[in-house]
């Protein structure tokens, strides 16, 4: 059963090394509040596992991170993700680059305790080329196919963003996608779930095919409104916001007047900055 | 009525998918998007497509519209399912392609330290291994056609081959659409072949925009161009606000 915690007692449950997988989908529902409250923590060394958005990006600016486990990194509306690429580019994180399909199996094999799980996806491209360690598997029927063995990502803890919550950290999403949320909670150790509002038990209502995450995955869930920005939650991304920090990630003085305004202290800190800089572009 | 060269690519990509018919018609790219939806409300109309997101669209909808009515739901995972089932042929883009029609999306460059990191390989692996496979390429230059990728995310008919005939039974690259021409792997050794260019588009011009030989049967002919109902469909219906001009300038 979740209990309820603050953002800031997440990130203290957490530690330097840890391999923590990010749910969400490219600048789609991350988990922001608690991404933010590890930028700001004395953590570092992780491995992030991430169908790599903003998320990424900020966790490689802030130096958080050894190792990238993802099929890619990009902000959607916006197609290369700038602090990733300029992490990459000066070989300041390490790579591990999944296919998509793989990397779904690969948080199948975690959440089903299985060592690893048979694909196509992979063979004959570079995936097996840049990560050595990847192995193949024969197929023990008539057919004798060879396959690749994706090997389980198991995760130290899951971070997780839903629309909604109970306090004993049942979750449900509004959204028209689950992404692959529930499969990290089950492929993770520990899991904590941020969200936008969080409701007496029994309180979540809507269909059930809805309610995503089951407590018994759950350790802790912080309700934290606004914690998905500048993300899409099924009802928009802050485009406007995401290009402000684009540009801004491009370039290094550009970044340390966007980390100064927006990123220096705490969440209630960041909201508010964000509420004074859309009334600014409103009365520009 | 006379078709921008835009809405002669839209065309070459709706082409991709004749005779497919019930399969997830993947599309990235506007041209290529609009060509699905296109297919879709002409020739092809048993095809599947989306509203850019995780909903079948019940009828194709306009580029960025709102999905209206819904005859199904295909989230990342039911996607990916997909990818493995086979009832889906992607248009894909490439950074980089080779004559094998071997992709890279992932990086330019070497891949340990790049001189530019791209997207990550993202589905082209799974895509090319296990389901029909075009590309649309709105910039046809010889920075994207080029002798060798530099990461191979999308796997080539020369790579495939080597997989053997088990491992590669689902491997079929089709078609590549480029703002010049249309091209696919037609040449004996699987191999890039050009099929038409573009109406206006000489032969010369797509051979100096290609960095390595392209294979040529004769006479290269003309790309068909749009008829006035598909030239109705995409001003007025699929693409009212002209998205297709800012992919492929006239």
């Amino acid at each position: 059963m979740g209990a309820v915690m603050q953002v800031e007692e997440v990130v203290a449950a957490l530690e330097s090394g840890m391999t923590i997988g990010i749910g969400g989908w490219g600048s789609r529902r991350k988990p922001m509040a608690l991404v933010r409250a590890l930028c700001r923590s004395a953590l570092r060394d992780l491995t992030i596992v991430s169908y790599g958005g903003p998320d990424v990006g900020l966790l490689c600016a802030a130096g958080k991170v050894r190792r990238v486990v993802a099929p890619f990194v990009t902000l959607d509306s916006i197609a290369l993700e700038p602090h990733f690429r300029t992490a990459r580019q000066r070989g300041t994180v390490e790579f591990t680059e999944y296919d998509e399909g793989m990397f779904m199996f690969g948080l199948l094999a975690g959440a089903h305790r299985l060592p690893f799980l048979p694909t196509r996806a992979g063979l004959g491209s570079d995936v097996l080329r840049v990560d050595p360690a990847l192995r193949t598997v024969r197929s023990p029927y008539a057919d004798q196919e060879e396959l690749v063995a994706v090997p389980a990502l198991t995760l130290d803890a899951a971070l997780l963003h839903l629309d909604l919550a109970d306090t004993r950290g049942n979750g449900r999403y509004l959204g028209p996608d689950p992404f692959m949320d529930d499969l990290f909670a089950k492929a993770a150790a520990r899991c904590y779930l941020s969200c936008e509002r969080l409701v007496r038990p029994g309180e979540l209502g809507g269909p059930p095919q809805t309610l995503l995450l089951s407590r018994m995955h759950v350790t802790g869930v912080v309700e934290t409104p606004g914690g998905g920005h500048f993300t899409d939650l099924g009802t928009g991304r802050d485009e406007a916001f995401q290009r402000h920090y684009a540009t801004s990630a491009a370039d290094p003085e550009r970044w340390e007047a966007f980390a100064g305004r927006f990123l220096s202290g705490d969440e209630r800190a960041y909201q508010e900055a964000l509420r004074r800089w859309h009334q600014e572009q409103e009365t520009r | 009525m006379s078709a921008s060269r835009a809405e002669v690519c839209v065309v070459a990509c709706a082409e991709a998918w004749r005779g497919d018919g019930e399969v997830l018609a993947a599309a990235m790219g506007t041209c290529s998007i609009l060509g699905a939806r296109l297919a879709r409300l002409t020739f092809e109309p048993g095809l599947l497509t989306t509203d850019g997101g995780a909903l079948l669209t019940a009828e194709p909808v306009p580029i960025g519209a709102p999905a209206g009515p819904v005859e199904g739901w295909l989230p990342f995972r039911e996607h990916l399912w997909l990818v493995q089932n086979g009832r889906r042929h992607v248009m894909m883009g490439a950074s980089q392609i080779d004559r094998h029609g071997n992709t890279n999306i992932s990086a330019i460059g070497s891949w340990e330290r790049p001189a530019s990191q791209l997207l990550g390989v993202r589905g082209a692996p799974g895509n090319t291994i296990a389901n029909p496979t075009s590309y649309w390429i709105p910039r046809h230059a010889t920075r994207v056609f080029v002798p060798k990728v530099d990461v191979v995310s999308g796997v080539g008919t020369d790579r495939a081959a080597a997989l053997g005939p088990v491992a590669a039974r689902f491997h079929d690259l089709r078609r590549v659409v480029t703002d010049l021409a249309v091209l696919d792997f037609g040449a004996s050794d699987g191999t890039m072949r050009l099929v038409s260019t573009h109406p206006g588009v000489p032969v010369e011009q797509v051979l100096a925009a290609t960095g390595f030989a392209l294979a040529i049967d004769g006479d290269v002919p003309e790309t068909r161009q749009p008829t006035d109902e598909e030239l109705r469909l995409i001003r007025e219906v699929l693409d009212p606000r002209s998205a297709r001009d800012r992919e492929v300038r006239t």
